[in-house]
């Protein structure tokens, strides 16, 4: 076990650094002075050179790279052009409201996505089978920014203009612009009540397709000869669900953790920009209009790496929970 | 996937062939497309001849100035000229071949194929996902007849600026006081060809390298995959946003680099075929035989992998359309006046409280096509799997 382990961690490196140096020369061979944006447009040429000296860019290529790399190891992520201040405690103010964000999705897409997937299992065929599959492909095949709108237009704009509806959700920021004289409590929910949109928009296009798996991996289970066992030695129906089928139903789902990640990465961008949530989506498509490019880099390679890390968990996981895989 | 190529079935007389065989079954069909399937009893097949018959007929009648107008008008009017008359003639001669060909009886024999055309057929949702599709091609285009109004005239500002549905306006206006639904038919075209051919490009390009990989492996195996890691570790929306911000945006790079950027997840299914196909008996005859290296590939590796390919494909011209919306969404797709649903999404959101249907529809459009082709790629699925297949 501490063999696989190993082996899939040394593994990773190579990737890693690939990835990186796909970043690097994506963003540095690309047409266009980061240096010019920043600029008046009457300075002279001396302050130009200064200027890309400043920022290292009247080095070549290959120097550049070989510079990124080794800075980057040392966890030097190079300065921010917009900021004014390293991009690592650029990216240290942007992460945890991030990391919110996806961690809520992704709890309530998992929850809400095993549990309606047992139930259409659990009922195959049903009325209830078949009207939630509808619903569930439905939303799986939504785009998240579309779905971040109509929940703004119907649970926060209509919901309070138009409807008068006691309770609404507020449409952007992580707080109220009163939350430093608010109570304790009141801070809490004030943070929930910002956080419920922008964590639906993601999650019910994620929950969509957890449920859709996971009405396949339970289907696949309720065949098998030891459930069969289990009715037929006179269990009741809730044991053998949850204790016999779901248990080994929830196995492969682990490994959706290492494929939704990417996707969870990307609804980000979107939703972080509709709702003006401070996250790194937001971050590093501002960065890319404004050619900062830093940012971009150190943003893209932190996505990248966390993709591979989620990976190489899911696959460790399920290599811990399933006795069957063999760590050749 | 077991599935040699020249697998034959011997199939008994079915049933429906029987029934079409009724007494001026083609006579009838002479008259009216589909006529001769809704009276053996198959409602859908013959609904659709029918309907789309009748759709072409009321669109010649309806705007027969457009239609003839269309002969000296630009490239897209033309396309769209073409694909009427040919939609038209192709639902007559589909209809009356089909009637000919039951009456013809299967002796010879049925292929893989034969059997998923058949098992897919069975699958109602699978269908209805497939029609709407075809509606939906054949909508965009013929956009330059269907349009109520041209995409990007703008009416009188002060009178015409953000009003609601009504019978001149039936989806309303926009804040430039153009019609939305004109604006939503002529966005179709955008986003359905744009899904089309980057997973196109992506479908060739993945299959071709995936095939390379799993037949040579070693060396060769080891790079291609590991850059397919690389890739696919990327979060795709950023690695695009990185590749078009960092050149002008326009219709050409978005669907070369959504193309290119798309081709890593086909050429790991394929490699995954190719390893277990090479392992066979046909694929090592024609080895033995000495056939060179690039027609065992061509002839008869690739074609015995394309069956999860093709389920992949049109899967992923879902995403495809959903990403390129996305893209548009952010300003960095199709840029405006053009009109694509992404925009017009966009668009709309500075306007939600007030008019609400300029964001809602484009959307609304936008799943309706997704959900119908992840509809049919589940349908292709249960199909091409001989395991799934009852």
């Amino acid at each position: 076990m501490t063999q696989y382990v190993l082996r899939r961690l040394l593994g990773a490196i190579p990737l890693v650094l690939g990835i990186a140096t796909i970043i690097f020369f994506l963003v540095n061979l690309a047409p266009g002075d980061p240096t010019l944006l920043l600029l008046s447009p009457g300075v002279t040429d001396e302050v130009i050179q200064q200027m890309r000296e400043n920022f290292g860019l009247d080095q070549p290529v290959h120097i550049r790279y070989v510079k990124w790399i080794g800075a980057m190891l040392t966890g030097d992520f190079g300065y921010s052009f917009t900021h004014s201040r390293p991009v690592a405690d650029v990216l240290m103010d942007f992460l945890p409201n991030t990391l919110i964000l996806s961690a809520s999705a992704l709890l309530v897409a998992f929850l809400f996505g095993i549990v309606l997937g047992t139930i259409q299992a659990v009922r195959q065929y049903s009325a209830m089978d078949s009207s939630l599959s509808v619903v569930l492909l439905f939303f799986y095949s939504m785009p998240s920014f579309w779905l971040a709108l109509m929940l703004i237009l119907t649970m926060s704009l209509y919901a309070r203009n138009v409807w008068g509806l006691p309770i609404y959700f507020p449409a952007s920021g992580m707080m109220s612009t009163d939350y430093e004289f608010l109570s304790a409590g009141g801070k809490l929910v004030d943070r929930v009540k910002h956080l419920v949109l922008p964590t639906l928009s993601l999650a019910l296009v994620l929950m969509a397709g957890i449920a859709r798996y996971m009405r396949g991996s339970m289907l696949e289970v309720v065949r098998q000869d030891f459930v069969r066992t289990a009715h037929a030695k006179g269990l009741p129906e809730r044991t053998v669900v949850f204790k016999h089928a779901l248990r080994n139903a929830l196995l492969p789902i682990i490994t959706l953790v290492g494929l939704y990640i990417p996707f969870l990465f990307s609804g980000t961008v979107f939703i972080e920009t509709i709702f003006a949530w401070p996250g790194m989506g937001r971050l590093i498509v501002e960065a890319i209009f404004q050619r900062d490019y830093p940012v971009v880099m150190a943003g893209a390679f932190f996505f990248a790496t966390m993709v591979v890390v989620a990976n190489l968990v899911a696959d460790l996981l399920y290599a811990v929970v399933d006795p069957r895989i063999r760590y050749e | 996937m077991s599935r040699g190529p020249e697998t034959v079935v011997e199939q008994p007389v079915s049933g429906y062939a029987a029934s079409a065989r009724r007494p001026g079954g083609r006579g009838l069909s002479a008259v009216l497309p589909g006529l001769p399937q809704l009276l053996g009893g198959r409602w859908g097949t013959g609904a659709m001849a029918l309907l789309t018959w009748l759709g072409m007929g009321l669109i010649l009648a309806a705007r027969s100035d457009r239609v003839l107008a269309a002969t000296a008008g630009g490239w897209d009017q033309r396309v769209a000229l073409a694909t009427l008359l040919l939609a038209l003639l192709a639902s007559w001669i589909w209809s009356w071949r089909e009637v000919a060909e039951a009456d013809r009886l299967k002796t010879v024999g049925v292929s893989q194929w034969d059997l998923a055309v058949r098992a897919f057929s069975k699958n109602r949702t699978a269908v209805a996902g497939m029609i709407v599709i075809v509606g939906l091609y054949l909508v965009a285009l013929l956009t330059p007849f269907i349009a109520p109004h041209d995409p990007n005239t703008q009416y009188d500002l002060l009178t015409n600026r953000l009003v609601g549905m009504s019978a001149e306006h039936p989806l309303g206006t926009d804040q430039f006081a153009r019609d939305v639904l004109s604006r939503l038919l002529y966005g179709a075209r955008i986003s359905l060809s744009i899904g089309f051919v980057a997973v196109g490009i992506s479908v060739t390009i993945g299959t071709l390298l995936g095939a390379i990989a799993g037949f040579f492996g070693g060396f060769i195996d080891g790079a291609i995959m590991r850059f397919v890691d690389m890739v696919i570790s990327f979060p795709r929306l950023i690695l695009l946003i990185t590749i078009i911000a960092i050149f002008e945006p326009s219709i050409f790079l978005i669907i070369t680099v959504l193309g290119l950027t798309l081709w890593p997840s086909t050429a790991r299914i394929v490699r995954g075929e190719v390893l277990s196909l090479r392992e066979r008996e046909f694929v090592q005859a024609a080895e033995a035989l000495g056939y060179p290296k690039k027609r065992i590939i061509l002839r008869h590796l690739i074609p015995n992998a394309l069956a999860p390919v093709i389920v992949a494909a049109t899967l992923g011209i879902g995403n495809t359309i959903v990403l390129e919306a996305g893209l548009s969404f952010l300003g960095l797709g199709v840029q405006p006046p053009t009109p694509s649903w992404g925009t017009m999404v966009a668009a709309g959101r500075n306007n939600l409280l007030g008019a609400w249907w300029l964001s809602t529809f484009p959307g609304l459009a936008i799943v309706f096509t997704v959900l119908s082709f992840n509809l049919v790629g589940d349908g292709l699925r249960d199909a091409l799997d001989p395991r799934l297949r009852s």
